[in-house]
């Protein structure tokens, strides 16, 4: 029976073999372990012994040429063994089901080390935290951005105390103490011509702090510009003392303030073009209308949330702003992240005209003074005696545009002079 | 219970389990008439006689093989370094041999060997009798590498050593050997593998062993008079190592700093920085910081060797970084 | 000759050796065919040694070699067949696959291994030989290593202390007269490798190893003796590996000569004919013996081509004993 004599591999590295000569010739008989050829590999030309005994009945590959490892590279066979025999060998060869045929069991799959097994993940995008996410470059260490998310906070708002201003975890727990742009109130120190009193250096408290680099960095960063507008609070107050004087056992007494904060809402409710954050690569649109209240403490200012805003009556928003003045005195744990516009008002304190700094990541704050009576010129020429209530928008020039600005004052304006206007 | 010096402790590891069982015998450089080089195995000779207390020729390489070959076969050798800057000289048997044969023969020879000796520097011994070798062992799958820093966990650990069926490794001090702590009488056996909180602390973990450890519990003392509270984990075992209770600590503390003896490239440290940051990432408030010898041959004049080694006023500098109050 | 040879031994003896090389052939073939890869180094010509020294063993003695041990191995009592399928990296395999040629192990025949750091078995076979003492044995440790080997300071510790505590180690050194491809003459000081033994105050001898009847006898006497006085002994085993160092050595740092000239001392080729001239067995005889042994040998072949290669998880075993008392 015809034998193929294959390309053997002779080194650990050998690809593939060169035939450097033949030492048999066609119908020469050749014994087991006599040299048969010279091949080349990679390292050397080597002898090569027959592996099997019979006449050497065809030679496939001449000398000069190349093989691959394990191709037919001769055929032994039988005497009498002719063409026939020898094709019907190298066909068998090809086949595989000769004698040399790989082993047939399959090689070991490429496996997958278990220690290393890893379940395909896909990003998931987190919905509540898309407020914060941002691509602005903020340095921060992990487990303050992992908190950052989970409180919700925009870590670009965010003052690092680390290395390069890098956000730690320190300054996420203390982030919850700051707030509002708005500008603090000012204690005025009396100061004697002359005085020989000593001046004292008083510590800066954590929150001082934070309001320090806060505000600092919200004025450097937003370009605000500033639109100043008056109203007429005539029929307001009148709306006002008649809601009061018409109020239930265990209704709340309604402020001035709580009034405009409803007029606020419907008004951004209506430009949500103000209700806006500047994210550095795109600019956040916010869905829902939480108003901020800057409140003053002993230690320092605040800007609690009233959420959803606009879908209150004034009643609801005098019992959940009296709520959450009441926890800023007592120190307790409330929302002062997911404003989306605040409001400042000195107006108790007789402040006729203010600005103030924006809140961020907000795109504007409403600074509201005192109503006061001022004679005044009305639509017909005639001059009349109104309280006029000023207010000072702040806006962040890289997302809302002067005429943006005025459009909202004007409708602001319009729901605070005709308060019915706000129910259609 | 009784107060017992490091030294005092290994011996009566050794003697105790050599008590337990007779193939259990040891082999050193010095260990039997000299009573060791630090007088570790003293009194083994008087108790268990010359078949079991072997002085070995100065041949590290050929009785950490024969400790390799009669391991193979069924006996328990507990084979002494003077030191592990000489046993490296043993490292062809330890890693090539010791560690292998267990994987090479498919379960068929294991290798219950403790191959133990004191490693790092001493003091004013330079450069070749200073070395640490931990990491140049702990990254050889079939081994298991102890490094001790007290006198219980000394014993505890080395008796487990030496009923454990797997090539340990065993490191101790030559500075620590005359270090007293209360011992456990009799039987006590510390598992391997995990480490033990030497101080409990919220602001820093730092990890250390061996020689580090002192050093850490006086940084940690000294950086609570500053308002920092430091956690220090004794590691004891690096390979297994304890990731459990590094990554528990760093959870509480979220940040890191270990503090090791031996050059800074390719450690245990970094080891730990790695799989801290790899498992533990969102909890980490700053980068995880290594306090380790500088990357040079130890200089033998005093001053010269204070300013390469690792110090306590170093690893305070490290948490004073990684806590944000420097 | 001191020690009587039976006819049955002869023929067993002849039967051994044709089966060694048989099997030898067979790898040399198996590797051409890429039925696996990775070193192979062949001990085509020094089966007489292998031989000699196998029969004067018993199941509980040690034995412990190099890299080119896959004989030995079987000698010690691994059938063919799980040398072969270990060659093949299957599961049935005498290390299930994961040491392969170089790598032979068997807890159960006291082969404890082959090894690829030239000259580290030595000192673990000291090891063995402390342990045979510790525990009052009569056992023999034969470790075998090659002429090159006997030039690593580990082989001279542990020469020393084999010396000095009198631990039965047969230390044999296979010269076969190149390390690699550097003829010893180029990389050894003294003419007698066994002269080593002279520092170590160590019996030792030197002996050609092509006569399998002249291995046994001087083997025999050697491990009688060692039984009694657990002294070792450092025997240099003069040998000849007709293939090359491993099946890619082209072998040419040796005339083809030289070859010849060892080849006409074949062990095998010189048995056959002295059995023949004793009338031991004929002509027929020897073709039919060397047919049966093909035929074992393609047996060894055909269970290392159908046995199972292990599940993938077998690679994360063995990397520590789990449990311990």
């Amino acid at each position: 029976m015809a034998v193929v004599v294959e390309m053997p591999k002779l080194s650990d590295t050998m690809e593939e073999g060169g035939i450097a000569a033949w030492h048999k010739k066609v119908g020469e008989m050749v014994e087991e372990g006599d040299l048969l050829l010279e091949i080349e590999t990679d390292k050397a030309t080597m002898e090569y012994e027959s592996p099997e005994e019979g006449i050497l009945l065809r030679i496939v590959k001449d000398a000069g040429s190349k093989s691959a490892l394990n191709a037919p590279i001769c055929v032994l066979g039988e005497k009498g063994e002719g063409d026939k025999e020898v094709d019907a060998a190298l066909a068998a060869f090809g086949s595989g089901s000769s004698e040399a045929a790989q082993p047939s069991e399959e090689k070991p799959a490429a496996a997958t080390p278990p220690q290393t097994q890893t379940t395909q993940t896909q990003a998931v995008p987190v919905a509540a935290a898309a407020s914060v996410a941002t691509n602005k470059k903020v340095k921060a260490s992990p487990l303050a951005k992992k908190m950052a998310a989970s409180k919700g906070i925009d870590l670009a708002s965010v003052n690092g105390s680390g290395p390069n201003g890098r956000v730690i975890k320190r300054d996420i727990e203390s982030y919850n103490v700051a707030g509002s742009g708005s500008a603090v109130s000012a204690v005025a120190a009396p100061m004697a011509a002359g005085s020989v009193i000593a001046d004292q250096t008083l510590p800066v408290s954590m929150m001082r702090g934070t309001i320090a680099k806060r505000l600092t960095s919200a004025k450097n960063d937003a370009p605000h510009f500033y639109l100043n507008r008056s109203v007429n609070m005539s029929t307001l107050l009148s709306w006002r003392k008649d809601l009061n004087a018409k109020k239930r056992e265990g209704d709340p007494k309604v402020s001035v303030n709580d009034l405009v904060v409803m007029a606020v809402a419907k008004a951004l409710r209506a430009h949500p073009a103000i209700n806006v954050s500047w994210q550095g690569d795109h600019i956040l649109q916010r869905g829902n209308v939480n108003v901020a209240i800057a409140v003053g403490t002993d230690t320092g200012l605040v800007t609690p949330v009233i959420p959803n805003t606009d879908l209150l009556g004034v009643r609801q928003i005098a019992v959940i702003a009296g709520e959450l003045i009441g926890k800023v005195k007592r120190n307790e744990q409330v929302d002062y992240t997911s404003g989306t516009f605040t409001i400042s008002n000195l107006g108790m304190f007789g402040i006729e005209e203010f600005t103030a700094i924006i809140n961020p990541p907000q795109g504007a704050i409403l600074a509201v003074g005192a109503a006061v009576a001022r004679p005044w010129v009305g639509a017909d020429g005639t001059i009349e005696v109104q309280p006029r209530m000023s207010m000072t928008l702040s806006c962040d020039h890289r997302v809302i545009d002067g005429v943006v600005g005025a459009k909202f004052l004007k409708t602001l304006s319009s729901f605070l002079e005709n308060p019915l206007g706000m129910l259609v | 219970m009784a107060e017992l010096s490091i030294r005092e402790a290994l011996g009566q590891a050794m003697a105790e389990e050599m008590r337990r069982d007779p193939d259990v015998f040891l082999m050193g450089e010095e260990v039997a008439e000299y009573d060791g080089a630090y007088k570790v195995s003293k009194g083994l000779l008087a108790e268990f006689g010359a078949k079991r207390v072997w002085d070995s020729p100065i041949s590290e390489a050929g009785f950490t093989g024969l400790g390799v070959g009669a391991a193979m076969v069924g006996l328990r050798p507990i084979i002494e370094m003077m030191t592990w800057n000489f046993g490296i000289q043993g490292f062809d048997q330890i890693i090539n041999h010791a560690a292998k044969m267990l994987y090479m023969s498919a379960g068929q020879f294991n290798v219950p060997a403790v191959f133990r000796g004191p490693n790092g520097a001493a003091h004013m011994l330079a450069a070749q009798h200073s070395q640490s070798v931990e990491h140049m062992l702990a990254t050889v799958p079939g081994l298991k590498v102890i490094s001790i820093s007290n006198a219980a966990d000394g014993k505890g650990l080395l008796k487990s050593a030496i009923r454990d069926d797997n090539p340990v490794i065993f490191l101790e001090s030559e500075m620590m050997y005359a270090q007293k702590c209360e011992v456990p009488d009799g039987e006590y056996l510390i598992p391997i593998g995990k480490a033990r909180i030497e101080r409990e602390g919220t602001d820093v973990t730092i990890v250390a062993w061996n020689k580090t450890l002192p050093l850490a519990a006086e940084a940690a003392k000294a950086l609570a008079e500053e308002g920092i509270s430091a956690e220090v984990i004794d590691l004891r075992t690096i390979q297994p190592m304890d990731e459990e209770a590094i990554f528990k600590s760093v959870a509480k503390t979220n940040r890191l700093v270990v503090a090791e003896e031996g050059w800074p490239f390719a450690t245990v440290g970094t080891h730990i920085t790695a799989r801290v940051q790899e498992e533990m990432f969102d909890e980490l408030d700053a980068p995880v910081v290594r306090v380790a010898n500088d990357f040079v041959s130890m200089p033998y004049a005093e001053h010269l060797e204070h300013a390469v080694v690792i110090t306590a006023e170093k690893i305070i500098a490290a948490v004073k970084k990684v806590t944000y109050s420097a | 000759m001191a020690k009587g040879v039976s006819k049955d031994q002869k023929i067993d003896f002849y039967k051994q050796m044709l089966l060694f090389r048989k099997f030898e052939e067979k790898v040399g073939q198996a590797y051409t065919k890429q039925k696996f890869s990775g070193f192979c180094h062949l001990h085509i010509g020094q089966e007489a040694l292998a031989v000699g020294v196998q029969q004067n063993l018993r199941d509980d003695d040690y034995m412990i070699s190099g890299y080119r041990s896959h004989t030995q191995a079987i000698g010690k009592g691994i059938a063919p067949e799980s040398v072969m399928a270990e060659l093949f990296g299957k599961v049935d395999g005498c290390a299930r696959g994961k040491g392969g040629s170089m790598h032979m192990f068997s807890k159960e025949k006291n082969f404890l291994g082959g090894h690829g750091i030239v000259g580290g078995q030595v000192p673990i076979a000291a090891g063995v030989g402390f342990a045979i003492r510790y525990r009052g044995g009569d056992q023999v440790c034969i470790c075998y290593l090659g002429d090159a080997a006997a030039n690593q300071g580990q082989f001279f510790e542990a020469l020393n202390m084999a010396a000095t505590w009198n631990l039965p180690v047969l230390f044999i050194i296979e010269n076969n007269r190149y390390g690699m491809g550097t003829d010893i003459t180029r990389t050894t000081s003294v003419e007698k490798l066994s002269e080593r033994a002279l520092g170590f105050a160590m019996e030792h001898s030197t002996e050609d190893a092509l006569d399998v009847l002249n291995v046994y006898d001087h083997v025999g006497k050697i491990v009688e003796k060692m039984r009694k006085d657990k002294k070792p002994h450092l025997y240099e085993a003069l040998t000849y590996r007709f293939r090359g160092h491993s099946v890619s050595d082209p072998g040419s740092y040796r005339t083809k000569e030289e070859v010849e000239s060892y080849r006409a001392k074949d062990s095998i080729l010189k048995l056959g004919e002295q059995l023949v001239a004793e009338k031991i067995a004929s002509e027929e005889d020897l073709k039919a013996w060397g047919k049966e042994i093909k035929e074992r040998v393609k047996q060894a072949e055909a269970f290392a081509d159908n046995a199972k290669i292990a599940d993938v998880s077998e690679a994360w075993q063995h990397n520590y004993v789990d449990t311990h008392s």
